[in-house]
């Protein structure tokens, strides 16, 4: 059982609640809020010592690259990776997952072998691997899901020795579903050992506890900007075995150890992967962000997001009743802090018009899970996602607001 | 303002010209990629002119009304006069101040300039 918390009090940490008193900010899936830490520290980064990172000998450019370090030890350390060159900054979860596919997976995937997705994913842990199989060809299969938004349980179906690779999300953006990674990479890695596993942490990471040695899983991906930092940093961390053997993903400045007329020769992981200048002042940003999470605490984030998804289920059935449909697993011990809802007849689209007009911000379309809204046979949801600055009035200001769509809409 | 203007609603909730010809000289499907929704056209000429013209299929109020009002000033026009109506001739139709993100809903029945 977990003690409700419905308000963590965070709000005044979030400068964008000075400007927009109202706002009830339910959109956090997509990108989450900032809190005054992480701008400061970019602002100081602008201001103080906008240099560039790794080979300027003076020092301003030298304490640019210590904070930039700083981040990918303090990333290392909380998801519990090994060894922090297994921390590699992209712009983004996408460019994380792309580079494995890219890097890896045109390695290692040949002509009849198979690769294994799921239909819950976001496009961007989907279409890489479809696009890879199409190219190579090889079979893309994908996990299905039963009513509830479980994947099935008997993955003997979609694993064999054949597969090379099996990329799923720890989370769903759209159902919410938790998977019991654990679980799900013990039985796959029993069916064939040599398998790669792919997580797309996108929807996990700062909610959700991460212990990659624990998960046993080979890569992980996930966002900055997505728990409460900049935009533009993205993170892959791999297995620094696989990390060894695979590619870089772009050629250029930064990745080389030495080039002449012949030939190029690389650095190794993860400088290999960071062609180009980064988005230093973000990645520098990024570790405030982290440490404020830390300092509030994982399990307290994940306890309160189950509060509130309990709560706002039993808000939107109770007032709604059967004009409610609310998608994915009942069970809040199974679901992140993301609802996806249809409302009565009324169109994603102009449910989330509506509630803008009284400043609640929530997310309405596919949410770039179309394979899973086709499975669902519907073409769109509203998404509510939660985050710790949400609190139990936000619950009631989108029971209200969904009033108005009835009085506006019917 | 709000985008839910009297008119909008008025055709969201009685769309004009909303069905299928059973047998359409030309048939095409329009989706709007911002959220899967796929809505059908069906028309039947008279040489150059549109002589009839319906749609068929679900969608938000916006790119609903939008279809609607649009077919309504169509029909009877030349493949010509067709030509010349944009973007900004849908805006004005609409006569609501649509942001940036619902604007390819609004924009849905343009396509049937593409398609002719």
């Amino acid at each position: 059982m977990y003690k409700p918390v419905s308000d963590m009090g965070l709000k005044n940490d979030f400068p964008i609640f000075k400007k927009n008193k109202k706002l009830v900010y339910l959109d956090s899936a997509a990108t989450s809020l900032k809190p005054q830490v992480v701008i400061d520290k970019i602002t100081d980064y602008y201001q103080n010592y906008s240099a560039n990172v790794f080979r300027g000998v003076y020092r301003i450019s030298e304490k640019a690259t210590y904070e930039f370090e700083e981040t990918r030890k303090i990333v290392a350390k909380f998801i519990n990776a090994q060894d922090v060159n297994e921390i590699i900054f992209t712009r983004n979860t996408t460019e994380a997952l792309n580079l494995v596919a890219y890097s890896l997976g045109k390695k290692i995937v040949g002509k009849h072998d198979e690769v294994a997705s799921t239909i819950i994913e976001h496009h961007s842990n989907f279409v890489p691997w479809q696009v890879l199989c199409f190219e190579l060809g090889a079979v893309f299969k994908f996990i299905d899901i039963d009513k509830k938004g479980y994947l099935l349980e008997d993955l003997e179906k979609f694993i064999s020795n054949k597969t090379k690779i099996l990329a799923l999300c720890h989370v769903s953006n759209v159902l919410g579903t938790i998977n019991p990674l654990k679980q799900i990479i013990k039985k796959v890695k029993k069916i064939n050992p040599n398998i790669i596993i792919v997580v797309d942490g996108a929807q996990s990471f700062s909610h959700i506890k991460i212990d990659v040695k624990d998960l046993d899983c080979d890569f992980f991906a996930f966002s900055s900007h997505k728990s409460l930092g900049p935009t533009g940093v993205g993170v892959l961390w791999g297995k620094k075995e696989k990390l060894e053997i695979m590619k870089p993903f772009l050629y250029g400045g930064e990745m080389i150890d030495e080039v002449t007329f012949e030939k190029s020769s690389f650095k190794r992981s993860p400088y290999k992967f960071e062609a180009g200048t980064p988005s230093i002042g973000e990645v520098i940003a990024f570790k405030e962000a982290i440490k404020y999470i830390d300092y509030i605490g994982v399990d307290k984030i994940r306890e309160h997001e189950k509060t509130l998804v309990h709560r706002s289920i039993n808000l939107l059935n109770n007032e709604f009743k059967n004009k409610i449909t609310i998608f994915g697993p009942d069970n809040v011990e199974d679901r992140g802090g993301v609802i996806a809802f249809n409302f009565d007849k009324y169109h994603p689209h102009d449910i989330a018009a509506v509630l803008d007009t009284m400043d609640i911000a929530v997310r309405a379309g596919h949410h770039c899970a179309m394979p899973l809204h086709k499975r669902l046979e519907i073409t769109a949801t509203v998404r509510a996602s939660f985050y710790l600055y949400n609190n139990q009035r936000d619950l009631e200001r989108l029971v209200n607001g969904l009033k108005k769509v009835e009085r506006i809409l019917k | 303002m709000s985008i839910y203007s009297e008119v909008i609603l008025d055709h969201y909730h009685h769309p004009r010209n909303f069905g299928k010809l059973r047998k359409p000289d030309l048939n095409f499907k329009i989706i709007n990629p911002l959220c899967g929704d796929e809505i059908e056209f069906f028309i039947n000429f008279d040489g150059m002119v549109i002589k009839e013209i319906c749609f068929y299929g679900k969608g938000c109020a916006i790119s609903i009304a939008s279809s609607s009002m649009f077919l309504n000033i169509i029909k009877g026009k030349n493949k010509d006069e067709l030509k010349k109506l944009d973007k900004e001739f849908i805006i004005k139709m609409l006569g609501i101040k649509i942001g940036l993100n619902r604007l390819k809903c609004a924009l849905l029945p343009l396509g049937i300039v593409e398609k002719i």
